[in-house]
């Protein structure tokens, strides 16, 4: 394998700085000192490599991963979608994971009190390995809204959590992922927190009807991107793609 | 005719969001409170056949009322004993060992705030082109409620002194005494070697984060 060049300065611009007072919990957690910009070093461009072996072979099934007596209870949902770099080369066997709540909008946390009842057959969490192509994809039940302490009446849309290696440590990415059509998005504090309002709208998947299940469920296609790498300048050519 | 000239076009990358409260029924759903996966990732990557000597990395991280926070997801990754990480893009002269990821996740204790890495101490990595050795550490990253995005940041050892004072990163810190956020004290405790590493998300002794 050739050595891996240094990944394109992250954009700020396009992730929420850290400082979001309509976020409330973020005003005692964010740094204030400027961050120091540390040009990548073997540090950066390395991360930690997952193979199959370590995951189930329903890892990627939420219906079924936490199934005791029966389903999960819910709308059937598939999502899948690619998961590209900045220069649209595919991130291939990389680890993604996910968390949400249930269909009522409970999440199986000891730290979660909301009335919403827990569904004995639903863990809320799943995970996979993009394929060469960068592709993932996993069935799970739509989670539902729920208020959380904000704002006295806050609310989070329907979303699920998603969390991406990519190649090296630098590029590692925590988002959240939403419905599209949800009517709770224009009014969420987390979502807000993101000043370019189309990169937010870029976490908003789209209902996608060619991927669905005749009579058995929907799917919704979200991709996402991880910084790209600099291309190096090899006999007057750009390396790579 | 010439070609016209190539003209890259760059996706931008998916914003970041925070990782809430419940980060951990994804990524440590033991500490959640259920079992799923037969496999699951931890904060002890310091199996018996892993070469080095064994160490413990602990601390807490305080918010910017000085309060424990008791939620974070703690993320290392390291090199090995030799100072060579377990990927493809280090091509340094250096033997890699092969039960060693070098990669740690853990969150920090519901009632006490403490957060431990179980490890070994990794070597001194290459510099960047021209610039001299790292001195041995461990980069570490952040996600929890209200962290918009994750923080990184790096912990180096009290007991490298010559070295820590060699180090390119550390020595990029203008200020000795921020460079002191990211340097761990030693300490031993029933046989064990710690190496206690506490983090400041804000205030005074707000700890060094880098953009990468």
């Amino acid at each position: 394998m050739t050595p891996q060049a240094e990944f394109h300065q992250r954009d700020r611009d396009l992730h929420p700085p850290a400082h979001t007072p309509v976020y409330k919990t973020s005003v005692l957690r964010s740094p204030r000192i400027p961050l120091w910009s540390l040009q990548n070093s073997l540090s950066e461009v390395t991360g930690p490599i997952f193979s199959p072996d370590e995951l189930g072979p329903l890892d990627n099934d939420l219906v079924l991963n936490y199934a005791k007596q029966g389903e999960a209870i819910g709308e059937q949902t598939i999502v899948h979608g690619y998961v590209l770099d900045g220069n649209s080369q595919p991130v291939s066997n990389t680890l993604v994971e996910v968390w949400q709540a249930n269909a009522g909008g409970r999440y199986r946390h000891r730290n979660d009190t909301y009335i919403a009842p827990i569904d004995p057959n639903f863990g809320g969490c799943g995970r996979m390995l993009t394929d060469e192509r960068g592709y993932y994809f996993f069935r799970t039940i739509k989670p539902g809204a729920y208020p959380f302490r904000n704002r006295i009446n806050s609310w989070r849309p329907a979303h699920i959590h998603f969390s991406v290696f990519g190649t090296g440590f630098a590029q590692r990415l925590i988002t959240q992922m939403y419905f599209e059509g949800d009517l709770l998005i224009p009014h969420d504090s987390i979502i807000a927190t993101i000043p370019d309002k189309s990169a937010a709208d870029r976490l908003t998947a789209r209902l996608d009807l060619n991927a669905s299940r005749p009579l058995e469920c929907l799917a919704y296609r979200f991709d996402i991107v991880l910084r790209g790498r600099r291309q190096t300048l090899f006999e007057n050519k750009l390396q790579g793609s | 005719m010439t070609p016209p000239p190539f003209i890259p076009s760059y996706l931008p990358e998916t914003p970041s969001q925070t990782a809430g409260p419940y980060v951990h029924i994804g990524l440590i759903p033991e500490q959640a409170g259920f079992e799923i996966f037969e496999n699951n990732f931890s904060g002890d990557i310091a199996g018996p056949d892993v070469v080095g000597q064994r160490i413990i990395i602990e601390g807490r991280i305080f918010d910017g009322a000085g309060h424990v926070t008791k939620d974070v997801l703690v993320e290392t990754w390291q090199a090995n004993a030799a100072g060579r990480y377990n990927h493809p893009a280090d091509m340094q002269n250096k033997t890699i060992d092969h039960n060693f990821r070098g990669w740690a996740r853990t969150g920090t204790d519901f009632a006490t705030g403490l957060y431990t890495i179980r490890t070994i101490k990794p070597g001194s990595v290459a510099g960047r082109k021209g610039r001299k050795a790292m001195a041995p550490h461990v980069n570490f990253w952040l996600a929890s409620r209200g962290i918009n995005i994750g923080l990184a940041t790096r912990m180096y050892f009290g007991d490298e002194e010559a070295a820590n004072s060699d180090d390119p990163v550390l020595n990029i810190i203008e200020q000795p005494e921020r460079r002191k956020t990211l340097i761990a004290p030693r300490s031993e405790r029933d046989g064990a070697l710690v190496y206690t590493f506490d983090i400041y998300l804000q205030g005074d002794r707000e700890t060094v984060f880098f953009d990468v």
